[in-house]
C-alpha cells in the first residue's frame, strides 16, 4: 500500500477571495441584467441611435400572443419564453431576462442599481486584496506566468483538454499552460474591461476622465462593452467548472475550501 | 440524443431553480430594513469617493454641434395636464415666474425675461438616462449661481430643492400618458398608483442638490435647447441641467427653488420624488 501524496495547493486569501469573488459576480450578473432590462436595447458609440440598435430585446404580438424576439445586428431570433417575453408566476410577461435570472425578481430599476453598486465595491475591494497578496506573495509569477517551455506545449496541451486527458500525478502540482494563460486573461483583461466600461457610465467620472467612455467608442459603446464582457465572464465559468467537475470534482472543489490537494499514490 | 436532450432539460430547470432561489434570497434581503441599509451604504461611499476625485469645479465634457441628437428622447412627463400650467403655457409663459426662497436673504420672482437678462450660458452635452441610453442637447440658460448670488444663500443652506409644475400622482388630473413610457415606467406607474390610493395627496416632481453642484459652472437653468425656446417634452418653459449626474437629477417644468438644509417634511423626505421610490439621491453613476 502506498500512501496519498498531498499537496498544499491555495493560500487561505486566494480561498477567501475566490469565494467571495464568485457571489459578487453572481449578483452582479443578476442585477446587470435588471438593470438592461429597463432599456433592453444596446448601440454602439456616445449615445443612442434607437432606431439602429446592435441588440435589442422586445415582445412583438403574433397571432394570439406576444412573441419573444432578440434582435443581433438586425437578425431577429424568435426567444419566447427566455428573452423578450417569459413567465411570472404562470402568467407571460414582457420582458428582457426572465424573473428567475434577475435581482431583485420583479420589474425594479432602483433596487437593481443598489445591489449593484454595492456588489461592484465589494469586488473592486476583494480583487485588491486578491491582487495585493498574489503579487507580493509571487502567487502570479509562481503559478500564474506560463514558463518557455510551457508556451511551446500550447498546442499539446490543447490536445489534451480536447481528448479530457488531465494533468495527474506530478504534472497535477502546477497549473498547465492553458490554465495559465485562460486565468491571466480574466484577471488582467476581461475584469479590468468590464470595470473600466461599467466606470464609463457613470457621468460622475466621465467629468473627471474625458477619455474614459472614447476607451469603448462611446459611452453607449461602453454600455455594450461592459454587456458583452459579462457574458464572456459567464462564458469562462462555464468551462471553468466543466474543467473542475471533468478533472476530479471533489478534489478540486477541497483544495479550494481546505487548500489540500490530493495527487494520488505515489512512490 | 434522449440522453442529451434529458441532461440539457435537468440543466436548465437547475440553473432556474438555482437562480431563482438566489434571486428570490435577494428579494428578502432586499426588503428587510437590515438588509436595504446596508445595501444603500454603497451610495454614501459612492458619493465621497465621487466628491473627493471630482472636486467643485471639474467639467462634464462639452461636445460640438455635429454631435447633437435628432430625436433626443423625452422621458417622463411629456406635457403637464395640471390645469395651472396648461394655463402657462397658453399664454406662452408670459405670466410663468421663477419662485426662489427659503433660506435665502432676498426672495425673489423672476420671469423669463428677468432670466435671460443674466448673463447666458450655452453647452452640449451627452444627457444620461439611469435607463440605460444617452442623447445629445445644446443647452442655453442662467447658470444658477448667477440666481443665487442675487437671492444670497444664507450659511445654513445645504441644498437647493427644485418644485416642478407637473403632478406625477394624485390630485384632479390624472398624470399624463407618456407615449414614449418604457416597461420600466409603466412599472414605476404601478407603484406609484398603490401608493396613491393609501393617501390620496397630490405629488408633483420634485428633485434636490447639494450646494457643490448648485454652484458648479455648468449648472444652469436652461430656457433654450438646440437653438430654441425649451419645448414642452423638455420641460418649457424652464428645466435643470446638472452635467455631472443622470436625468432624473435634471428637473423640467421648474416653478420654485427652495433653499433648505434638510429634506424632512418635502415629499417623503428623500430629497426627490424618484428618491421618494427608491433611486439613489445622488445620481453621479
Amino acid at each position: 500500500m502506498q500512501a496519498d501524496r498531498w499537496i498544499y495547493r491555495h493560500a487561505a486569501i486566494v480561498r477567501v477571495t475566490h469565494w467571495i469573488n464568485l457571489l459578487c459576480l453572481t449578483i452582479l450578473l443578476m442585477s446587470g441584467l435588471q438593470i438592461f432590462n429597463a432599456h433592453p436595447a444596446l448601440y454602439l458609440g456616445e449615445q443612442s441611435s434607437f432606431d439602429r440598435p446592435v441588440l435589442s430585446m422586445t415582445a412583438e404580438l403574433q397571432g394570439n400572443g406576444f412573441a419573444g424576439v432578440t434582435t443581433i445586428l438586425a437578425q431577429p431570433l424568435i426567444t419566447t419564453g427566455v428573452l423578450g417575453v417569459s413567465k411570472l408566476h404562470g402568467k407571460d410577461v414582457e420582458r428582457a431576462f426572465p424573473s428567475w435570472a434577475t435581482v431583485p425578481s420583479g420589474q425594479d430599476l432602483a433596487t437593481a442599481r443598489r445591489w449593484h453598486f454595492f456588489f461592484a465595491w465589494f469586488f473592486v475591494l476583494n480583487a485588491l486584496v486578491y491582487l495585493g497578496y498574489s503579487l507580493a506573495s509571487g502567487h502570479i509569477r509562481r503559478d500564474l506566468l506560463p514558463s518557455f517551455s510551457g508556451l511551446r506545449r500550447i498546442g499539446s496541451s490543447l490536445v489534451d483538454h480536447i481528448r479530457l486527458r488531465f494533468p495527474q500525478g506530478d504534472e497535477a502540482r502546477h497549473y498547465n499552460v492553458l490554465q495559465q494563460l485562460t486565468y491571466l486573461i480574466v484577471i488582467f483583461f476581461l475584469l479590468p474591461v468590464i470595470v473600466l466600461a461599467g466606470l464609463a457610465m457613470s457621468p460622475g467620472l466621465d467629468a473627471l476622465f474625458h477619455w474614459l467612455p472614447d476607451l469603448f467608442g462611446g459611452r453607449q459603446g461602453a454600455r455594450t462593452v461592459h454587456f458583452i464582457a459579462a457574458f464572456a465572464i459567464v462564458l469562462f465559468v462555464l468551462v471553468h467548472v466543466a474543467m473542475v467537475i471533468l478533472s476530479g470534482v471533489f478534489n478540486n472543489i477541497r483544495s479550494m475550501i481546505t487548500g489540500h490537494y490530493n495527487l494520488g499514490e505515489g512512490d | 440524443m434522449t440522453v442529451k436532450r434529458l441532461d440539457r432539460r435537468r440543466f436548465l430547470v437547475g440553473a432556474t431553480v438555482g437562480f431563482g432561489g438566489l434571486a428570490a434570497a435577494c428579494d428578502r434581503i432586499a426588503e428587510s430594513s437590515t438588509g436595504s441599509s446596508v445595501l444603500n451604504a454603497a451610495e454614501s461611499i459612492t458619493y465621497r469617493a465621487q466628491r473627493m476625485l471630482l472636486g467643485a469645479n471639474r467639467l462634464a465634457r462639452e461636445l460640438s454641434d455635429s454631435d447633437i441628437t435628432p430625436d433626443f428622447k423625452s422621458n417622463g412627463t411629456g406635457n403637464p395636464s395640471d390645469k395651472e400650467y396648461q394655463l402657462l403655457a397658453g399664454g406662452n409663459f408670459a405670466r410663468w415666474r421663477l419662485r426662489v426662497d427659503g433660506l435665502v436673504d432676498k426672495a425673489l420672482d423672476l420671469s423669463l425675461s428677468d432670466l435671460r437678462a443674466l448673463p447666458p450660458r450655452t453647452q452640449i452635452t451627452r444627457h444620461d438616462c439611469v435607463e440605460g441610453w444617452s442623447c445629445i442637447g445644446k443647452w442655453t440658460g442662467t447658470p444658477l449661481s448667477e440666481v443665487l448670488a442675487r437671492a444670497g444663500v444664507r450659511a445654513q443652506a445645504k441644498f437647493a430643492v427644485f418644485h416642478c409644475a407637473d403632478t406625477m400622482e394624485g390630485g384632479d388630473d390624472d398624470a399624463p400618458d407618456d407615449p414614449a413610457a418604457t416597461e420600466q415606467a409603466a412599472s414605476d406607474k404601478v407603484k406609484a398608483k398603490v401608493r396613491t390610493t393609501l393617501d390620496n395627496r397630490r405629488i408633483r416632481y420634485y428633485e434636490s442638490i447639494d450646494l457643490i453642484d448648485a454652484l458648479h459652472p455648468q449648472t444652469i437653468l436652461a430656457y433654450e435647447m438646440n437653438g430654441r425656446p425649451l419645448p414642452i417634452p423638455h420641460g418649457a418653459p424652464l428645466r435643470l441641467r446638472v452635467e455631472r449626474q443622470l436625468g432624473y437629477k435634471m428637473a423640467k417644468y421648474l416653478m420654485r427653488i427652495e433653499l433648505v438644509d434638510s429634506f424632512a417634511g418635502i415629499g417623503d423626505g428623500n430629497g426627490g420624488y424618484w428618491e421618494d421610490r427608491g433611486y439613489q439621491w445622488y445620481a453621479g453613476i
